[in-house]
Formats: structure tokens, C-alpha cells, sequence
């Protein structure tokens, strides 16, 4: 290893001894040979704040240039389509929201939507939970939006965007916390509609974000469109063309930035989203650049949806009108979250036995759910959200896959990385947005 | 070819038939192949008070759904059957379930047939958006399933292919060289099911560690019930632990 290139040495009774001096840069250049010789692996995760999570990559690194990147995944990986099996239909929807924890309500729609067209039911969803299923999911699709922006600054050096993220992002975790009684986990959108009713103090707070936000994404722009540094480190950064996602199967704003429109909301609708009136944001150059731009569009184009939403709530039922499938108890927010209304508890424990036999059967056995299986893609904000969903018949699922973006787009980021600068393996990961609860499930 | 109201209500999967006489509506299992399959709160049983839960279930064949299969179904059948010569041994049975296509291929074929489906004008299924496994176990001998979801964004079409291996022979090719996109998840289901996809150019596991012995989704790999080692400790299983006994 030791060559006479940087040091003299000396054999002595204590051991090896250099002599570090001075000496002609040439000769000691002429000794190595910098293509070759240089090359280290460097180890970086799982525990990396510009990670987004436990991600582990490996890099084989010549000076700052990435030859080789390998991402190694499973470090959060908690068996929840196992899990799935072992629990009733309606309580899957309390394990797949914790898989993606960014857009907890892109799970359980995927996943109602699924059980859903197993049980046949698909257009006996209600008009108000529909609407409020899209509302909620476009809130979402903003909250993980700005948490995006906010991380992705923050990892490229603009420490201040991740505060003004998250700042807004609260906002909206408040909202939920107001509808669904949790600001995350919310298990809240079920098989046959949603958990409960949209409440009017969570409209009000809804229409005062919508006046909000564009006020605030301004500021967002404001900070960092122009801003040298900031352009420097994403534009001509981790470029994949549209041939390039496509084959690695990155869907989401990954693939809208490099220029094909493929949003599932405009090209196999599902919750009504047809008959909104929105825009699909693309850009063409593939890079992260264009990522930050199609995504900043999306927000507005979110807010654009979330308010022709609020204004088509007309009262109505929120659940689908088959007590055999319904959940039994209405529900209602107590301080300490989501449970079983007191009217209802009331009604089973003093006045009807037939209902408490009815909710005691429901709520233990759970319905069940003719045998097929069913595959449903949704637009979560990271892209194809797939949900095969296999009954046999009986009262649990059979098997539940997800099919996450985080999972299957990070497979593109070797594509992305190498060739590239060290410093864009950061730019390149964050601009994929993977969130290693849904990688991992 | 039948008609569609004498078709048994299967939904396009192997399942297992409930066993004649069990009137209750109540879930009958299959007999508990391993401690997973016994209830939860400690009962023994199928958790099932109908008296018929230890009956074994008869096994029921997927059939052929009969044409017109109704939208652009008949038009992917058609069209894969005159762009692929061997399509009459390569495809095992063709269901339309719950307004859903599945291809039943054999599995030696499935990596021809998925070029077939990206590269033909008339079909260009260009993204392969989902690769799963399934684990009939118990109602088909060929229990291991690969199900393939592919998209065409062309024609804004899925289909769903579906290959059946056995558990001694879970071999099948890889279709990564086709849809670079399957890396990954032919690893996730060769972790969580022990399938082998030939050809595959980093087959290991994904989601489990290295040195993880067994497939955690098969149906006879139990829920929980595995020691845990951290740090050079075991900690045994909840149900091995001395408070539980």
C-alpha cells in the first residue's frame, strides 16, 4: 500500500518510521493513478438526515463522481400486508395508513376502493363521501407537497423553506385533526364511505387555508426560484427521460417533469375526479428542476380542486346505506379522538339487543367479501398507488399488496446518480420524494 | 362455454369450496396447517362456532370466462393471440372478473409473453406497474402465484397476467429484461415467497434481512411466533415468553 511516493521510511525498533517532507508534487502524482486508484465506497444511511428515512445507498465514489450507486432498502419494514391478513376487512384500514405516513389518505382510499369493487359496491358509494374522499386526499396531496419542499430545501441548504413547510403543513394537520380526530393515522376513509362526517368548523378552517397558501407559495417562489444557489443545485440535476421512467416504472411528478401527462385522476378517474375541473402540471426537462415546478403547480392545482369540492358538499350520508356493511356505531370525535358516539353506545347497552347483537357480530367477525381479486391504481402524491386486494370469501383478506411509488421509484435513482456529483445523489433521492414506510411497508 | 349465471361464483381464484352442509355463513378454514392458521384468543379451532370448521374444503377449478368478454378485452385476447404464435400453449385460462382481464400464462412463457404485450403495436403494455405473489395454499397444487399488472398508456388499458408455480418447483423467468421495473419486486416476492425468477440479474432479498430463514407470506409461515435477535440476544416469541405460560 505504502509507497516511497509520499515518504521515506525507516525500519526501527519501535516500528515503521516516515519522514513526511516536502518533496516534488509530480513524482508524487506520477505514482498513482487517479482513475484507478481512487475509487472508495462510501457507506451513506441508513441513519442520514438527507436520507428521507432509513435509506442506505452505496456508493462507489472516483473523487466526487459517483460510478456506482446501490440503494438497499427493508430497514422499516414492518409486515403490514402480512398483518392484513390476520385482522377483518375494516380494520385493514388502520394498518395501510401507516404505511406511506405522508398521505396516510391515499392508503386507505386505495385500499376502500379496493375492498370496495370486491364487494361490488363501487356505485353505491355516496356522493358526499366521494367529495369529501377527494377533499381529503387533495389536502393530503398538499401536505406531502410541502413537506416535500420543505425536506428537499432543506437537504440542498435552504434551512428556512423547511421551517415555512412544515409550518403549513401543520395547518392542514390541524384540519385533519378536526375531521378525523388524528392529525396522522387517521383510518378514516373505510370500505363503503368514510369513518364520519365532515364537521362545519372544518370547512371554515379549510376556506381560511385556501386563502392562505397561494399567499404563502408565493413567498415559497419568492425564495427560491430565482435564487442562484437553488438553480445551481437542481436544474441539469439526476435527469431521467420519460423512455428512462417509464422502463424503471416511476410514475408521479417524476415522470410529469419529464414530460408525459400521465395522471391516473385524468386518465383512469376514480372518486368522481372526472367531472372536476383541474390542470395535469408537466415540465420538460427531467430534472429536479422541473420536479420542484410540476409540484409547486400541483399544489395549486390541488387548492383548484379542494375548493369546487367544499362548494358540491351537500348533505347526505357518508357511509353506503347497507347495514351489513356499514359500521354499525356512528362515530363522533371525543377529546380523546375517533369513537363509538355515546347516542350509539346508549341505544345497544339500554334499549335494543338486536343492535348490539348487530354490532358485536360486525365489529368482531367483521362482513365478508365475495373471493376475486381486484387491482386498483390510485394518483398518490408519488405516483401509481396499486392496491391488489385477493379474498377468498371469508371475513379477512387473503392477500393485500401495495403497490408504492416510494418503492418502485427508487430503483431509478442509481439511473439518476451515477455519472452525477455525490452532492446530487441528495438532489436526485430527494427529488424522488420516498417515504421508507411505504418503501418498506 | 358456459353461460354466466351457471358459472360458479369463484371470482377468478382458486379458493377452496365451502364444505356442503356448513349453513352458517360463518368463516370455515382450511385445516390450521401450522399455528397460524388457528384463531386469535387462544382458541384451537377455525375460530368458527358452526360445528363445520374442521371440514376440508373441496378444491375448485378457475374456469374460462366465455366470450364476448365485453370493452377492449376481446380486443387484447385477439390481438395477443395473432401477435404470439405459441398463444394456445402459453395461455392456460382467460377470466373477466369484477371488469378485470386475467391471463393465466404458463409459467415458462411469461417472459415471452410480457415482450409480446410491451412490443406489439396492438397491445403496448409499456409499464409493468405491479408485481405480487400469491399463496394458494391448500386450494391449488400450484400454489404460488405471480400476478403482473400491466398498464398501456397508450390505449389506457391494464391487464392483469397471472403464472402458478409449485412450491418445489418455484422456478419461472424473469421479466426484468423486459420491464426493468420488475427488479425489485420479483425480489420482494422472492423474499416474501420463496419464487425463483430465472435470469434475474441480483436475486436476493429485499425487505427481510440476509441470513432471514423462510418466506414470511407464505400461508404455512405463521404470524409472529419468531424469535427475535438484537444484538447478539434472542428474545423469544410473545407466546414463548414466561408471562404467557
Amino acid at each position: 500500500m505504502t509507497t516511497s511516493n509520499y515518504a521515506t521510511e525507516r525500519e526501527t525498533t519501535e516500528g515503521r518510521v516516515f519522514t513526511v517532507t516536502g518533496g516534488d508534487w509530480d513524482s508524487v502524482v506520477s505514482g498513482t493513478d487517479p482513475i484507478n486508484d481512487e475509487r472508495i465506497v462510501v457507506n451513506m444511511g441508513p441513519q442520514h438526515p438527507s436520507t428521507h428515512g432509513v435509506l442506505r445507498l452505496i456508493l462507489e465514489l472516483e473523487g466526487e463522481t459517483v460510478r456506482e450507486a446501490r440503494s438497499v432498502v427493508g430497514y422499516l419494514h414492518t409486515g403490514i400486508e402480512k398483518n392484513l391478513e390476520y385482522r377483518n376487512w375494516v380494520q385493514g384500514s388502520t394498518f395501510v395508513t401507516r404505511m406511506d405516513y405522508l398521505s396516510p389518505i391515499f392508503n386507505e382510499t386505495g385500499y376502500a376502493l379496493a375492498v370496495e369493487k370486491l364487494l361490488g359496491i363501487s356505485d353505491q358509494i355516496t356522493e358526499r363521501a366521494n367529495t369529501i374522499r377527494v377533499l381529503m386526499m387533495e389536502l393530503n396531496r398538499i401536505s406531502s407537497h410541502l413537506v416535500w419542499v420543505a425536506t428537499t430545501a432543506m437537504e440542498l441548504g435552504a434551512i428556512n423553506i423547511m421551517l415555512y413547510g412544515f409550518r403549513e403543513r401543520e395547518y392542514i394537520l390541524e384540519i385533519f385533526e378536526i375531521i378525523t380526530g388524528l392529525r396522522m393515522n387517521h383510518a378514516y376513509v373505510r370500505p363503503g364511505g368514510v369513518a364520519q362526517d365532515v364537521p362545519d368548523e372544518a370547512i371554515v378552517k379549510i376556506r381560511e387555508f385556501l386563502k392562505l397558501l397561494p399567499k404563502r407559495l408565493k413567498e415559497y417562489e419568492d425564495m427560491l426560484s430565482g435564487q442562484p444557489i437553488w438553480l445551481e443545485r437542481t436544474k441539469n440535476v439526476a435527469v431521467l427521460d420519460v423512455t428512462g421512467c417509464v422502463a424503471l416504472g416511476v410514475t408521479g411528478p417524476v415522470l410529469r417533469s419529464a414530460g408525459l401527462a400521465w395522471d391516473l385522476r385524468k386518465t383512469m378517474p376514480y372518486c368522481g375526479y372526472e367531472t372536476y375541473e383541474f390542470d395535469v402540471p408537466t415540465h420538460t426537462d427531467g430534472d429536479v428542476w422541473g420536479r420542484y415546478l410540476v409540484r409547486l403547480a400541483e399544489i395549486r392545482e390541488s387548492l383548484k380542486l379542494v375548493e369546487q369540492a367544499l362548494d358540491r358538499l351537500e348533505p347526505g350520508p357518508v357511509m353506503v346505506a347497507d347495514k351489513k356493511i356499514a359500521w354499525p356505531a356512528q362515530l363522533a370525535i371525543g377529546i380523546d379522538g375517533m369513537g363509538n358516539s355515546l347516542e350509539h353506545v346508549a341505544k345497544i347497552m339500554g334499549q335494543s339487543m338486536e343492535s348490539l347483537i348487530h354490532h358485536f357480530k360486525l365489529v368482531t367477525e367483521g362482513f365478508r367479501v365475495p373471493p376475486g381479486q381486484v387491482y386498483v391504481g390510485i394518483e398518490s402524491p408519488r405516483g401509481e398507488l396499486g392496491v391488489h386486494a385477493v379474498s377468498d370469501g371469508g371475513t379477512r383478506p387473503y392477500r393485500v399488496h401495495y403497490r408504492e411509488p416510494s418503492f418502485v421509484n427508487l430503483q431509478a435513482l442509481p439511473a439518476m446518480a451515477e455519472g452525477g456529483l455525490i452532492a446530487d445523489v441528495i438532489a436526485g433521492g430527494a427529488s424522488l420524494d420516498p417515504v421508507m414506510g411505504g418503501c418498506d411497508r | 362455454m358456459t353461460a354466466p349465471q351457471d358459472r360458479k361464483d369463484d371470482g377468478g381464484v382458486p379458493v377452496p369450496v365451502t364444505p356442503a352442509g356448513a349453513s352458517s355463513t360463518a368463516p370455515a378454514e382450511y385445516p390450521p396447517a401450522s399455528p397460524a392458521g388457528r384463531g386469535m384468543f387462544g382458541n384451537q379451532g377455525s375460530g368458527d362456532v358452526s360445528g363445520f370448521g374442521g371440514l376440508v374444503r373441496q378444491r375448485r377449478t378457475i374456469e374460462d370466462a366465455p366470450r364476448p368478454y365485453g370493452g377492449y378485452f376481446d380486443e387484447v385476447r385477439d390481438a395477443l393471440e395473432e401477435a404470439y404464435p405459441a398463444f394456445a400453449d402459453a395461455v392456460e385460462k382467460v377470466v373477466v372478473d369484477r371488469g378485470e382481464l386475467t391471463l393465466h400464462i404458463r409459467p415458462e412463457r411469461i417472459a415471452e409473453v410480457c415482450q409480446v404485450m410491451r412490443d406489439d403495436m396492438a397491445l403496448r403494455f409499456e409499464l409493468c406497474s405491479s408485481v405480487s405473489g400469491v399463496d394458494y395454499l391448500g386450494a391449488d397444487a400450484r400454489r404460488l402465484h405471480v400476478v403482473y399488472q400491466l398498464t398501456s398508456m397508450t390505449y389506457r388499458r391494464t391487464v392483469r397476467l397471472e403464472a402458478a408455480v409449485s412450491a418445489e418447483d418455484p422456478h419461472l423467468p424473469s421479466v426484468t429484461s423486459v420491464y426493468p421495473t420488475a427488479d425489485w419486486q420479483e425480489r420482494e416476492a422472492y423474499d416474501m415467497f420463496g419464487i425463483v425468477f430465472d435470469g434475474h440479474p441480483n436475486l436476493t432479498r429485499i425487505l427481510m434481512p440476509d441470513d432471514w430463514e423462510g418466506h414470511p407470506q407464505r400461508k404455512d409461515y405463521p404470524l409472529g411466533g419468531v424469535p427475535v435477535e438484537y444484538k447478539g440476544a434472542e428474545i423469544p416469541p410473545p407466546d414463548r415468553r414466561r408471562s404467557y405460560q
